[in-house]
């Protein structure tokens, strides 16, 4: 239990390194940066209690923002992102959520892209809209959400792939 | 009473969600208003450490760049030194020392954004190098923002590059002055408001600062006219402004303080009562 604790405290700082220190600068065309930082709330325990998965994430939020001193926009998708994550994994790996057995080290590719992909959009989506909050700023919203959750899920499930063979 | 209490334990994870969700949705409804200092902003010892960290790597990356800007601002300084119509033997001392009106702070840029619609910087220089909130940042090819929140030793920049910002400038030919703004579609381009119909603009003329915010002083330079428009109501022209610097490549900038700055604002609080 306290290995699996350290190794999350890890996951987190690493997280929160990676993306300050090199996923924010690489504005690709000029303004997609990939937010990678989520991939700890696609990777966090399903036995683990909820609660604390919504108290983590918003932690994480919280802590991108007062690196990128933006409010609290980030804070407030990742806890949208935890919050509709059952919805997610039901529909991404049906009867293995409801068995409680999908276990991250080892899943169909398929399945991981459909729950890595359409949690993304959720959570960039959510990101964007509070980030312009203008109704005129639609079309910006849009563009921006789409771009960059194609970004996200490409670099995401790399990572997650790459980090998960080394586990087993 | 015990139904209550089983509600709550039944819906916990919703309410809890909902307060997490309230909070956060409260802190970025506050970003965006804009004459309150934000609580949560990178502006503190352990973001400022880190991104010292990274920039301390960072900075050996552009140091060619770095050293062109200088010799082309030094060039430019030498320039107007040495054509200036009183030689510099003349230039009395005390007038120098002290009728002083601009005391001036250099400093590193931490981190730069420029991506998002709503974009700050992040500077080593703090509360502790005589760093207060409300003095301009400039860059030797022009304008960068002005400081919003400081912390010890460090703070926090509003960018010209955020959509809360506005800029008093004006043409550099004549005295028509209007806002600088930015629309959040790219970062070269800026829109400069509000500026009379009166005023003869033309494709390529320069704008510069206006000098009427007690913040920057008058007449640095900031870019040249891209093209510009009637406004809807047709009383003033929007200004494309293509700017000199390029706000996404910036290493070292300077910090401005007016030294008159509490006498004007004095001056001008007292016509508002």
């Amino acid at each position: 239990m306290n290995s699996a604790l350290g190794l999350h405290i890890i996951q987190f700082i690493l997280l929160v390194l990676a993306q300050v220190a090199i996923f924010n600068n690489i504005n690709f065309l000029g303004y997609i940066n990939p937010y990678i930082y989520i991939i700890f709330i696609f990777l966090f325990p399903i036995k683990d209690n909820r609660l604390i998965l919504l108290l983590v994430s918003f932690l994480l939020g919280m802590t991108i923002d007062t690196f990128l001193d933006s409010g609290g926009v980030h804070a407030a998708s990742s806890v949208l992102l935890a919050y509709s994550r059952p919805v997610l994994l039901k529909f991404s790996f049906g009867m293995l959520y409801e068995h409680q057995s999908v276990k991250f080290n080892n899943l169909e590719i398929g399945s991981l892209i459909s729950y890595v992909a359409v949690g993304t959009l959720i959570h960039h989506l959510m990101l964007f809209s509070l980030e312009i909050f203008n109704i005129s700023g639609i079309w910006l919203i849009l563009k921006k959400t789409l771009f960059s959750s194609i970004f996200t899920t490409i670099v995401a499930i790399l990572i997650i792939i790459l980090f998960s063979q080394n586990r087993k | 009473m015990q139904q209550i209490i089983n509600f709550v334990i039944r819906n916990k994870t919703f309410l809890l969600f909902l307060l997490l969700f309230g909070i956060s949705l409260a802190l970025t409804i506050q970003s965006h208003s804009y004459h309150r200092s934000r609580f949560i902003n990178s502006a503190n010892a352990v973001t400022g450490g880190i991104y010292g960290t990274i920039n301390s790597v960072d900075q050996y990356f552009s140091l060619k760049q770095e050293n062109e800007l200088l010799i082309e601002e030094n060039k430019r300084l030498k320039e107007v030194l040495f054509n200036s119509k009183e030689s510099l033997a003349t230039g009395t001392k005390d007038s120098i020392l002290d009728g002083k009106k601009y005391r001036i702070t250099s400093a590193e840029v931490y981190k730069n954004s420029y991506s998002l619609t709503n974009n700050y910087l992040t500077l080593n220089k703090g509360n502790k190098d005589g760093i207060k909130r409300d003095f301009g940042v400039i860059h030797p090819k022009g304008i960068i923002g002005i400081i919003d929140n400081t912390s010890n030793g460090y703070s926090t920049v509003l960018s010209i590059l955020n959509k809360k910002s506005r800029i008093n400038a004006k043409l550099k030919a004549t005295n028509h002055f209007g806002s600088l703004t930015w629309n959040g579609a790219s970062p070269d381009i800026m829109q400069l408001i509000d500026v009379s119909k009166f005023a003869p603009v033309k494709v390529g003329d320069t704008i510069v600062s206006g000098g009427q915010s007690a913040i920057f002083p008058k007449g640095i330079q900031i870019g040249t006219v891209e093209n510009f428009t009637t406004d809807v109501g047709g009383d003033t022209y929007t200004i494309d402004v293509r700017l000199f610097n390029d706000m996404t490549n910036i290493g070292k900038v300077y910090i401005i303080e007016n030294t008159d700055r509490e006498e004007i604002k004095q001056l001008e609080d007292k016509l508002n009562e």
